[in-house]
């Protein structure tokens, strides 16, 4: 089994801290955090691995410092991880991201099943499962709120739909994406913890001192993060970040709010009106 | 055959095509007029050819029809398949979808399979010159491309996405962003049919049970909710609520504990064990603010949190914030909409 994951800016918890003067967010600012439904679907790998055994591998594209989403992957139970970065990576849309971990995957050889979260919280597209599945020739279950049966050859899961559900039975392999809604994820295991905190990327290692490194024993060379680049997985790099993204970022214009600094509105009949006012001006009501 | 067309998927179930389908129509209509080209939709499905007239009427000047008991339900690999020859064959420029769970689960397929871009749950489309930088020849200048713009960031900022290289454009759109346009069934249009033969291999999935109600409460693609909660007091309060959200155009929310009281019933339910709902505005009345409650609502874009606990946890997440009782706040509210719009 193989869980994809990704890690995102906690673009719910924007505080003031991570305002810019101008009113615009400091991507920098915002912590860096393991996406929900990501750890949704290592939950569902999880489980499966606890009632019909198998392995668990997370592979996760990013800046060199995403291999915390892998440690606290171990953390839960993962067997293996891998992290997938490259300056050729970046820049990447959804389409030079799929082409990336599909790469990855098929390096991996074979599999059953591939968990993907259903939408990452920083861009909401839900596209890299699906494009992923395209790559690598294979099918997909999108919005899966449930598995209700595990076969050697084929998969019966629940999926959302507008207003209900539907039972699907399909053949493996399969690539699902998993809601929030599937399952409540294991918080970390202290053993786990620390068995594996001290898994670091080779990166991180030069940024240790001597001292550190041997007062906490550890061994680069039998960390449990792997590290793949572009030539590790035989991408071609024009299929890779910006190149190989056919969407293009014209503009972006930051929305000036106020996020989470509350507006007081007094119970009065003028700045209620006000309130109302403002929200029709920026087209928040109709 | 390149027709150059903008193409609207429609989505169908049971015969009864869904509502953002022809909202799109009347957008792709918009589109099609500035590049003075047809609006083509995608039609799939069993025994749908009876659709088409109602296609016409809401602005399709052609209908790509692949009919057959095959298609009777929708499911990924044959779907795909049926879009993407569709398009390699008579390659129209833009192709847009409903953001539905349909749409979502066809649109990235189909972009991957023909390496195009595709632009996620956009809330406006555009047509407009784009010039890309810095090339080897220079700047160059795209002509009439689509602007396809979304909110990102969890809606703290507005990108302007487009796909300079890659035919055809493609992006999703949520369910009531969209205007639906006025009907006009003397319009006339064309069908042309798919009749390729599918691979075998791409019927490797059924569906065994499909539940789906008429839909009574949408809460996951409106775009304001009014949600009531514990505050409210009894069933029967629940009416200012429905009040203020039926004129502001809203969805009625609950929280869990509104809904375990008997106040409303389940399916209005938002949070970890409701619906996660993620509007341009969110009224929380008489919400404390539950942890489970608060992750299933605290991407909306705004939220106005009403609550006569000046210590409740929702002014936390709240954006405005009003103490009051909602018998004084909610009427004060509605009279304050009903006099701007005069």
């Amino acid at each position: 089994m193989i869980v994809l994951v990704k890690q995102v800016p906690d673009t719910k918890n924007v505080t003031g801290k991570a305002m810019k003067e101008d009113g615009t967010i400091n991507r920098q600012a915002l912590p860096a955090i393991f996406n929900p439904e990501d750890l949704n679907a290592l939950e569902e790998a999880l489980k499966i691995k606890e009632t019909h055994g198998g392995k668990v591998t997370v592979i996760t594209m990013g800046p060199p410092n995403a291999a915390q989403v892998l440690r606290e992957s171990l953390y839960r139970g993962a067997d293996d991880v891998i992290l997938l970065t490259d300056r050729a990576f970046a820049g990447a849309d959804t389409l030079a991201t799929s082409y990336v971990l599909s790469q990855a995957i098929k390096k991996l050889g074979k599999f059953d099943i591939i968990f993907c979260g259903r939408q990452a919280i920083d861009g909401d597209t839900a596209q890299v499962g699906p494009q992923t599945a395209e790559k690598l020739g294979i099918n997909q279950v999108t919005f899966v709120d449930k598995i209700l049966e595990l076969h050697r050859d084929y998969i019966v899961v629940e999926r959302s739909i507008e207003g209900g559900y539907e039972q699907i039975k399909t053949k493996l392999p399969v690539l699902l994406t998993i809601t929030a809604e599937a399952n409540i994820p294991r918080p970390p295991s202290v053993k786990r913890l620390l068995a594996y905190r001290k898994a670091l990327t080779p990166l991180e290692l030069e940024n240790l001192d001597e001292d550190y490194i041997r007062a906490y024993e550890i061994n680069p060379s039998n960390s449990k993060i792997k590290v793949w680049g572009y030539q590790d997985i035989g991408c071609s790099i024009e299929n890779c970040g910006f190149a190989g993204s056919p969407t293009k970022v014209k503009q972006i214009e930051s929305v000036v709010l106020t996020a989470k600094e509350m507006k007081k509105i007094e119970n009065t009949k003028e700045a209620i009106t006000a309130l109302m006012k403002e929200l029709m001006a920026e087209h928040i009501i109709g | 055959m390149k027709t150059n067309e903008v193409w609207v998927y429609i989505e169908q179930n049971n015969g009864k095509i869904a509502d953002v389908s022809l909202e799109l129509l009347g957008k792709a209509t918009e589109l099609a007029k500035k590049l003075n080209v047809k609006v083509g939709a995608i039609l799939i499905g069993n025994n749908v050819k009876d659709l088409c007239d109602k296609l016409y009427a809401y602005g399709a000047d052609k209908v790509y029809l692949a009919d057959s008991e095959k298609f009777k339900y929708y499911t990924t690999l044959p779907y795909s398949y049926v879009v993407v020859n569709l398009i390699k064959q008579y390659e129209p420029q833009i192709v847009i979808y409903g953001a539905t769970t349909t749409g979502r689960d066809l649109a990235p397929r189909v972009a991957s399979e023909l390496r195009t871009g595709l632009t996620a749950d956009c809330t406006d489309l555009q047509i407009g010159d784009y010039i890309k930088p810095s090339t080897k020849e220079g700047d160059k200048l795209y002509k009439d491309i689509l602007y396809q713009i979304r909110p990102a960031f969890g809606g703290n900022i507005i990108a302007t996405i487009v796909s300079p290289d890659h035919r055809p454009q493609m992006a999703t759109v949520r369910e009531g962003v969209m205007k639906m346009k006025e009907p006009d069934f003397s319009r006339k249009g064309e069908i042309i049919e798919f009749k390729n033969d599918l691979p075998n291999h791409l019927f490797i999935t059924q569906i065994l049970k499909k539940v789906q109600r008429e839909k009574t409460v949408d809460l996951k693609s409106a775009s304001i909710i009014v949600s009531g909660g514990m505050g409210v007091g009894s069933k029967e309060n629940f009416k200012l609520i429905y009040d203020l959200a039926h004129i502001l155009g809203a969805q009625v929310g609950a929280s869990r504990a509104a809904v375990d009281a008997g106040f409303i019933s389940k399916d209005h339910q938002v949070g970890q064990t409701g619906t996660t709902v993620r509007p341009k505005l969110y009224i929380a009345v008489g919400i404390s603010g539950q942890i489970q409650h608060l992750a299933g609502m605290s991407e909306s874009g705004r939220i106005i949190a009403i609550n006569n606990d000046p210590n409740a946890p929702i002014f936390n997440v709240a954006h405005y914030g009003i103490v009051g009782d909602l018998n004084d706040v909610i009427p004060k509210m509605i009279e304050a909409y009903k006099a701007i719009k005069k």
